[in-house]
């Protein structure tokens, strides 16, 4: 058992609430000699009273529990997992749990942010002490009725226990007496192998309200007196609003107001989540939704080019210029300048050895190129927002990923104290990054603003995929040298990206750097005002397929086995690593390699099966993939993946399989189709008629999931089993088809680069 | 503006809207049945899958004006208490993620099993792939639709 303490320095983990009245605890404290415990249909009922013991929970009288999930919904799961680690250590029965969305609200609760793979891993010392501190108080509010010590008192599935006495009574019998006790200064907390909830598979708390269709997301909510707005933003990239005709949809059905509006006000200095394409945008506001959408169509514009800007952002602490270059930019243009960087070096990230030397003197030497294009995040539910602004406060609800990195920015441009702002986090249709970026809910609040009035705004598909915010695209050379005996001895990656390189943030520094005794890694970038942002495992998500399609052909060219190639270099890292910083654990990398091999039958060839394997280490996390697949009619269509995970200690195991069979869907639809093109600065896919997205049909027939079982922390779910599928859809086609695929989508049009 | 009487879950309801409204925007923003979503307004994700007279339909191409006194039922007027076999189904195999595509997954895969209560894996594929979950719990949804076949 571990003893934690609640405080660390003057920083409290749990964040207490108001305590309950004093009257109550007379009307129920009779309850706590007598009953000996509750039957679960009690305890289901709602209850009559509620008392918090902390921010995190509340018990009613009945032994129900609340418990408050601090992190936003996007489908990740957290309203089951987060709630089962807290009911873990209050030791309560899962089936007297509610699970409730916190509100946004800084004074108690720390990180409500989704985004990174980092909500389990961050709360889970907090979420733990937040069961276990209500759990303490619990025994000692019943220790103090019952004139026992308190560590004569246990507790079981919600209820404590005398044993010498025979006492015994339902959590709710002393919540009211509990809750007027001070928090403990420290906690004890369960040894893993003790959990009861944690590593059991619990069903969606929100389930039975999705499948009936009474779960609402941001685009769903309604209020009274509210009307509806939609946006007009540029049609291109490069461009800006020169001109517009209200007067063309003025007096169409059901429309209000026609204007023109600023999200950002000039000069306010940005921080990396206030990235947005277009600043100056067109409003209409009216009735109804269809209304407004069809005085879209009608609504006479006229844009303009832009001149070249720059403006200031707070980049996570470094105050940065972004340099916004002019032009209408076309697929063509960037492929010229992907073309342009293959001749000459980039900025250096990391090198080991001699470089040079090594590959002047190899016996073979190997170089290829990979390129992936723009994607859109395209969520189900398009972004939108509800805002309802008034003189002296705002309102703003809907979906976002962090609340905390727009609130500051909604206040500065309302005029408002940040305590007058308050934000409503609604249930995401899907994030992917994509709703990190909180200039909607700014939009939306300036247009209430305006019209004094409550307003949802919603973005047409149109607006949504067109609008920008992108995955980056990207092109990366890698080199490899091998000696007359097949050893790896230098391997060179040279990576960028429009606008950004995927080499970014130590990525230089992943598997096989340390493992090869000369290593060289270099960048290169080049601007555009084609706008990007955070897609499922930034920059990951291209790296580790360019890198694990690579590994494949070298392993082949060293007449290696693919995982037999890569435990050598992890075993070689382990044991007698190159260079410093190498940012992975061999063993665990090794891990679950040797663990999909073996579920995944690597060793027994499957008849009429082509088979690929890919491994990646992101977001704190180990995967592994072997994908089959089979070509049916001259298209490939992928049977089985076989799927390993080391995330330490899992929560939910079907939820987080759910995560990872997601990240494989997506992965493989995005290898196979994902690309947005460009023409004259317009992003040319505009809905899923040109936009291909992965169907029922594409998907793998079966997909096994396997946890690597340890007792190490957990780690997250979201993006780790993304990265890695793009490499072995690359490697298994190479398979099937005696072709390699360098350009993504392999199945449609991407960058060839001749 | 023109005012219709609708059948809607087995009950009459009342609108007063232009004649070219999908069903989509009548149910979300007049009816306040907001299960059926809105995703991409061109028939091409399934989002707003409906009943138009037992038929799997995309509301969003379904104007108000062709409507008359069909039957309409969306996903809140599936089943009473939530436990459609279908929507059994789909806890049982714990489907969604976002689950902002469920409703309309639900509404194909139960017009799926009313004309064909048996489906081979491919007939699954074939009539739920106007639907598109960006999360990707299709795998899932194949299971749960053999599930209820049997349920």
């Amino acid at each position: 058992m571990a003893i934690l303490k609640t405080k660390v320095g003057r920083r409290s983990f749990i964040k207490t609430s108001a305590l309950a009245g004093g009257g109550l605890m007379i009307s129920f404290s009779w309850l706590a000699s007598c009953t000996p415990g509750q039957s679960v249909e009690e305890v289901l009922a709602m209850p009559d009273e509620w008392f918090e013991l902390n921010s995190y929970l509340k018990i009613g009288d009945n032994g129900r529990v609340t418990i408050r999930v601090p992190n936003p919904e996007f489908g990740q799961n957290v309203k089951t997992s987060m709630p089962m680690i807290v009911a873990e250590e209050l030791d309560t029965n899962w089936k007297y749990v509610v699970s409730e969305q916190a509100p946004y609200d800084k004074t108690k609760y720390d990180r409500q942010f989704t985004g990174g793979s980092q909500g389990i891993r961050r709360a889970w010392a907090s979420l733990r002490m937040a069961g276990g501190t209500a759990r303490q108080m619990l025994k000692q509010a019943a220790a103090n009725e019952w004139h026992v010590a308190i560590d004569e008192i246990r507790t079981e599935d919600g209820q404590l226990i005398h044993e010498a006495s025979g006492k015994k009574a339902s959590y709710g019998a002393f919540a009211s007496a509990a809750a007027l006790l001070p928090q403990p200064e420290q906690v004890e907390l369960k040894d893993v192998k003790n959990f009861s909830i944690i590593g059991q598979s619990k069903k969606n708390v929100d389930g039975k309200a999705i499948v009936t269709g009474q779960q609402k997301y941001g685009i769903d909510i309604k209020s009274e007196d509210m009307l509806y707005a939609a946006i007009v933003h540029p049609p291109a990239f490069g461009q800006k609003l020169k001109g517009f005709d209200a007067d063309s949809v003025r007096s169409m059905s059901g429309i209000v107001d026609v204007f023109a509006f600023e999200t950002y006000s000039e000069g306010y200095e940005q921080n990396f989540f206030d990235t947005h394409t277009h600043n100056k945008l067109i409003a209409i506001v009216g009735k109804s939704t269809w209304e407004v959408f069809q005085a879209k169509k009608e609504i006479r514009v006229e844009w303009e080019p832009f001149n070249e800007f720059s403006f200031d952002m707070d980049m996570f602490g470094n105050k940065t210029t972004v340099n916004v270059p002019s032009g209408l930019e076309s697929t063509s243009d960037h492929l010229a300048k992907f073309k342009s960087h293959l001749g000459r070096p980039g900025t250096l990230l990391r090198k080991d050895g001699d470089p040079d030397k090594a590959f002047a003197e190899a016996d073979k030497v190997i170089e290829k190129t990979y390129t992936a294009p723009f994607l859109a995040h395209n969520m189900m539910e398009p972004i939108n927002c509800f805002a309802h602004v008034t003189p002296e406060k705002a309102l703003v609800r809907g979906p976002i990923q962090a609340p905390e990195f727009i609130e500051g920015t909604i206040a500065a441009r309302l005029g408002l104290p940040l305590e007058k702002v308050e934000i409503e986090m609604s249930r995401m249709g899907g994030g992917f990054g994509r709703r990190a970026y909180g200039h909607y809910m700014v939009e939306a609040a300036v247009i209430s603003k305006r019209v004094g009035k409550p307003i949802k705004m919603t973005y047409s598909r149109e607006d949504d995929m067109t609008y920008g915010i992108y995955r980056p695209a990207y092109c990366a050379t890698y080199r490899a040298a091998l000696d007359a005996d097949n050893n790896l001895i230098a391997f060179h990656v040279k990576a960028g990206g429009i606008p950004e390189s995927p080499l970014g943030r130590g990525a230089a520094n992943r598997f096989p750097a340390g493992a090869v005794d000369h290593y060289l890694a270099e960048e290169w970038s080049e601007p555009s005002n084609i706008t990007v942002g955070a897609f499922r495992a930034p920059r990951s998500n291209f790296h580790a397929s360019a890198e694990q399609s690579f590994l494949d052909e070298l392993a082949e060219l060293a007449g290696k086995d693919p995982i037999d190639f890569r435990l050598e270099l992890l075993q070689r890292a382990k044991i007698n690593p190159v260079g410093e910083n190498n940012d992975y654990d061999a063993d665990r990398y090794a891990g679950v390699l040797e663990l999909v091999r073996e579920k995944s039958n690597w060793d027994t060839a499957k008849p009429g099966l082509s088979r690929g394997v890919s491994a990646y280490f992101c977001h704190n996390s180990y995967a592994a993939h072997v994908l089959d697949l089979k070509m049916e009619n001259g298209k490939p269509r992928v049977e089985n993946v076989t799927c390993v995970m080391d995330c330490g200690v899992v929560v939910n195991p079907d939820a987080a399989a759910n995560m990872a069979e997601g990240a494989i869907v997506d992965g493989i639809g995005n290898a196979f189709y994902g690309v947005m093109t460009f023409r004259e600065g317009q992003a040319d896919k505009e809905n899923f008629g040109p936009y291909r997205m992965i169907r029922h049909s594409e998907a793998p027939k079966n997909i096994a999931v396997h946890f690597v079982q340890n007792e190490i922390d957990p780690t997250g779910m979201g993006e780790p089993p993304f990265p890695p599928i793009f490499g072995a859809v690359a490697n298994a086609l190479y398979q099937a088809t005696n072709r390699r695929y360098y350009n993504q989508p392999f199945l449609g049009k991407g960058f060839e680069l001749g | 503006m023109a005012k219709f009487s609708l059948k809607i879950n087995g009950s009459s309801r009342e609108v007063d809207v232009e004649p070219s409204t999908p069903m989509l925007w009548v149910l979300r923003d007049h009816l306040d049945l907001t299960g059926t979503k809105y995703g991409c307004g061109v028939a091409q994700c399934g989002a707003c899958t409906i009943h138009f007279n037992g038929t799997a339909t995309r509301s969003c191409q379904l104007p108000v004006s062709v409507v008359g006194d069909s039957e309409i039922i969306t996903i809140e007027g599936l089943s009473e208490h939530g436990d459609h076999p279908v929507q059994r189904a789909w806890l049982e195999h714990d489907v969604p993620q976002c689950g902002y595509c469920q409703s309309g997954q639900i509404m194909s895969a139960v017009s799926l099993l009313k004309s064909n209560p048996s489906p081979t894996d491919e007939q699954i594929e074939g009539a739920m792939s106007g639907n598109i979950c960006r999360c990707g719990t299709y795998v899932r949804i194949k299971s749960a639709i053999k599930t209820a076949s049997k349920l």
